[in-house]
């Protein structure tokens, strides 16, 4: 039962499906996406499944987990977990495109630093090291507060803050592809600059660029959440994760479920892209861990 | 021939690889002995087994992925695959010690050879009063200049033919019964490597020391071992004294071998290469 | 030693001036309005607005602004908008605070961070390891608010003690030490899930390290000399493999200051993330970039002081 016949995508591949618990997050990342686009989609287009999130009712406020609510009530009188499955696309999408900008620009940082290196790679890395001395969810806040918190100008801000890190992965990877020996040949073939960096070097370097990008997934989630807690998030009424924790933050000895669930999704969802991340990651490198 | 037990025998040893594209055989069944005071080369190409069988005499190799299948290894009458932990660590430097083939990185970057060195003798040499004395005797012994300076330097601060010094020095100290050197010169210069083989033949000789030399080389052997052991896929093909195996090999991969080696003055219009087809299968 | 130093100090001072920019830069040109009360507000008459604009330089030429808002930011002339008294002089009240509470964050990261990822590493892909991996990325994906309310809520519903704040309001101390041990309590819980992402962390970077260590040259001789392996582990291996945990205090330290916003308020800690929260509520400009500046200056400072403890360790890196 030999794989040398295989190439490094379809051994990866191979070495991810066996990774049990790798699998088991990815499903819950599957389960995660089908939820949030499902009930993201009946939220925008405003049909009340399986309650209304936005229904107000004063009369059942701050009433625990029963039948008719299965989470509680908050204390507006509105469904928790209505209002749990209408928020779970804000906090996706925000982890999804942040993630992505980030990546953009840290990528072609990144490439530009690494592949030519010199003085530019001076200049930008020290650039980049300035930046990653900020802490970046102070950072955020500030940018957040000061723009207003919609969900773009939220999406934005961390992506502008968070390409740090993948700039600086991109430049080490360019680095050490510079100078394989396919990079010289193609050069000595005569071909330019732009085509050697896409060609050659980034398929090469895709496997940790899109490991990064999935372990960036829940830090995004988990500063937006983070920053709907502290009340710049998306506002109300539209639910999110955080802001049910934050509307509950008054009430907390009394309600806990406000606090229980909204934060186990978080956590939960968290936790499965990083586990999936880290499979991924792991299924992509080609040491083995065991001995 | 006296009728003294062996110093190390090889009786049947089997060691496979196994790793997540499958499982290897590495060493197919050898088997030998030697002395005590002989010097044997075993002399292979990459993949023949022979590192694998050195590393093996004190358990060296990573199990997982290794697995020793079957066979005993016997030093001084025992045999080590049954070892406990403790009686092994005894083994390891005490009665069996190593020379690596890149000093480079064989060596702790963050400790001084002193502190490397110290560390050898206080462990197999508790007895030892004045550490640092013998220390320095025995990079002197190697041929290091200045031994009592150098010793303070650390690994990065030699030169490679001196680093490869310091391993001998520190291997020696601990007073083994048997040395084992796989290729210890490969990642030398050619000029430091003629040095170092010298080196370690006056040693044998002071010492009386038995050794077992890893190579791939055929030409470095003459002089320094009085036998060789071939090995080819994991199995040893040819063995015999080096005079006999080197003047009238009998196995056509040992032929091949030694029609390899370039020599000088020889007329010839093209360098030998050995054609696996013309080899039984092994 | 001396030059590594010195060479490390020029480079520092370079990233404190793109420090310095950055902070000012992030708040100027982020758009929105300049004051802190509306653009369209009525109540607010058009001298007010004019004589705000002056105190704080806003008609000037953007590097001008620059310029003075940094001056007044060393001077200590820098004044908050909500009160008037000097930026420093606020910041340096609660600094202390925040000081204790991140560097008790610290030293827990790094000394459990260690522990679990040496071990982790010695047993490398069997199931202690795993468990810990997973133990670990939970620690991470913990949003701090969450998992700190659950703890407040737990404690204060079956033990009944008070933890918020940095000591027990209205307790009387019969001497220094019962206050010392007051004290220690009211850090000891914030600190603590403060430091929760950085052991995970932090024990992710020794894992993989000493992973790779492990399969090192030199490791094999360590063994080939009879070593045994907690000599081979701790003496041999850990000291080549701690460079990430050094590398990771300087991902570490901002990400712990970012983090004490949350903890801070919900522990109701007066520390300068608490401050700086306020100031984000009240558009306190002048608080805001110093605040941005300081918190990354410290961070520069402590990757100073990080590097200058790996070059100490590893005589390699005294020659870079």
């Amino acid at each position: 039962m030999n794989d040398e016949f295989l190439s490094p995508g379809q051994r990866m591949m191979r070495r991810f499906r066996r990774d049990r618990i790798g699998m088991i997050a990815t499903a819950c990342v599957a389960v995660l996406f089908v939820v949030a686009v499902t009930f993201g989609t009946l939220s925008l287009l405003g049909i009340p499944f399986p309650a209304d999130p936005n229904l107000t009712n004063l009369e059942v406020k701050l009433r625990p987990p029963s039948a008719e609510h299965w989470l509680g009530t908050d204390n507006l009188g509105r469904d928790v977990l209505a209002r749990l499955l209408h928020g779970a696309y804000i906090s996706l999408s925000v982890g999804f495109v942040a993630v992505f900008v980030s990546l953009a620009i840290g990528v072609v940082v990144g490439a530009v630093s690494g592949y030519f290196g010199g003085w530019v790679d001076n200049v930008i890395m020290r650039v980049v090291d300035a930046i990653m001395c900020f802490p970046t969810f102070f950072l955020i806040l500030t940018a957040v507060a000061l723009m207003g918190p919609s969900l773009i100008n939220i999406i934005v801000v961390i992506g502008l803050v968070s390409w740090t890190g993948t700039a600086r992965l991109v430049r080490a990877e360019f680095l050490t592809l510079r100078e394989s020996e396919y990079v010289r040949a193609a050069r000595g073939l005569g071909q330019n600059s732009f085509a050697i960096i896409f060609k050659h070097i980034l398929p090469n370097a895709a496997a940790p660029i899109f490991v990064t990008a999935v372990l960036g997934i829940p830090d995004a989630i988990l500063t937006e959440a983070g920053l709907s807690f502290l009340g710049f998030g998306v506002q109300p009424p539209q639910a999110t994760w955080g802001n049910i924790i934050s509307d509950g933050k008054s009430y907390i000895l009394d309600a806990w479920w406000l606090i229980l669930f909204p934060g186990l999704a978080i956590f939960l969802s968290a936790l499965a892209f990083y586990l999936a991340g880290d499979a991924l990651r792991r299924a992509a490198s080609s040491k083995s861990e065991t001995q | 021939m006296s009728s003294t037990q062996p110093l190390l025998e090889i009786k049947d040893l089997r060691i496979q690889f196994r790793t997540e594209s499958g499982t290897t055989e590495a060493v197919r069944g050898i088997s030998f002995e030697l002395q005590k005071g002989e010097a044997l080369a075993i002399v292979g190409e990459s993949g023949s087994g022979k590192s694998v069988t050195a590393l093996a005499l004190t358990r060296l190799l990573p199990t997982p992925p290794a697995e020793f299948c079957s066979g005993e290894i016997l030093f001084e009458g025992r045999d080590v695959l049954k070892l406990s932990p403790a009686e092994l660590r005894k083994v390891r430097g005490g009665g069996i010690a190593y020379v690596f083939q890149e000093p480079s990185t064989s060596l702790n970057p963050v400790y001084s050879i002193r502190s490397q060195i110290a560390e050898a003798i206080r462990l197999h040499r508790p007895e030892v009063k004045d550490v640092d004395a013998e220390v320095v005797r025995w990079l002197d012994a190697v041929g290091i200049v200045n031994p009592a300076q150098r010793m303070r330097d650390y690994p990065h601060q030699l030169s490679g033919g001196m680093q490869q010094r310091a391993m001998i020095a520190m291997a020696l100290s601990c007073q083994p019964k048997l040395l084992v050197a796989d290729e210890p010169t490969t990642a030398l210069d050619v000029t430091i490597q003629a040095q170092i083989l010298d080196q370690l033949r006056e040693l044998r000789q002071k010492f009386d020391m038995s050794l077992i030399l890893i190579t791939h080389n055929f030409a470095i052997i003459k002089n320094l071992c009085d036998k060789v052991a071939v090995m080819f896929r994991g199995e040893i093909v040819e063995f015999g004294t080096a005079e006999e195996v080197l003047r009238n090999p009998q196995h056509p991969y040992t032929r091949a071998l030694i029609d390899c080696i370039p020599k000088l003055g020889a007329h010839r219009e093209r360098l030998h290469t050995i054609d696996y087809s013309k080899i039984p299968a092994a | 030693m001396i030059h590594f130093i010195i060479r490390r100090l020029l480079i520092t001072l370079v990233l404190v001036f793109f420090i310095s920019l950055v902070s000012f830069f992030i708040i100027t040109l982020t758009p929105g309005s300049p004051y802190p009360w509306g653009e369209l507000d009525p109540k607010i008459s058009q001298t007010v607005k004019d004589n705000y604009r002056k105190q704080f330089h806003l008609d000037e030429p953007i590097w001008m602004q620059y310029y003075l808002n940094m001056k007044g930011l060393f001077s200590g002339d820098l004044r908050s908008i909500k009160d008037g008294r000097p930026v420093l002089e606020r910041i340096g009240e609660r600094l202390p605070a925040t000081l204790a509470l991140n560097v008790c964050a610290i030293v827990i990261s790094l000394s459990f961070g260690l522990l679990i990822g040496v071990y982790s590493a010695r047993n490398a892909g069997r199931w202690p390891d795993v468990t810990l991996s997973v133990i670990s990325f939970a620690m991470l994906a913990l949003p701090g608010f969450w998992i700190s309310y659950l703890v407040i809520i737990g404690i204060t519903d079956w033990f009944g003690t008070p933890m918020l704040g940095t000591s027990t309001y209205g307790t009387i101390f019969p001497n220094a030490a019962s206050q010392m041990l007051d004290y220690a309590w009211h850090l000891a819980l914030p600190a603590s899930l403060l430091a929760l992402g950085g052991i995970a962390a932090q024990s992710r970077y020794i894992r993989a390290s000493m992973i790779e260590t492990l399969g090192e040259d030199y490791i094999r001789t360590a063994r080939a000399k009879g070593l045994d392996e907690e000599t081979v582990s701790y003496k041999h291996a850990l000291r080549n493999s701690i460079r990430p945990l050094i590398t990771g205090i300087g991902g570490l330290l901002p990400a712990l200051i970012g983090g004490s916003i949350i903890i801070e308020s919900i522990f109701a800690y007066p520390g300068i993330g608490r401050l700086g929260y306020q100031a984000v509520l009240e558009r306190d400009y002048s608080t805001l970039v110093a605040l941005n500046f300081i918190t990354a200056a410290l961070v520069l400072l402590g990757n100073l002081l990080a590097d200058i403890l790996y070059a100490a360790v590893d005589p390699r890196v005294r020659l870079e």
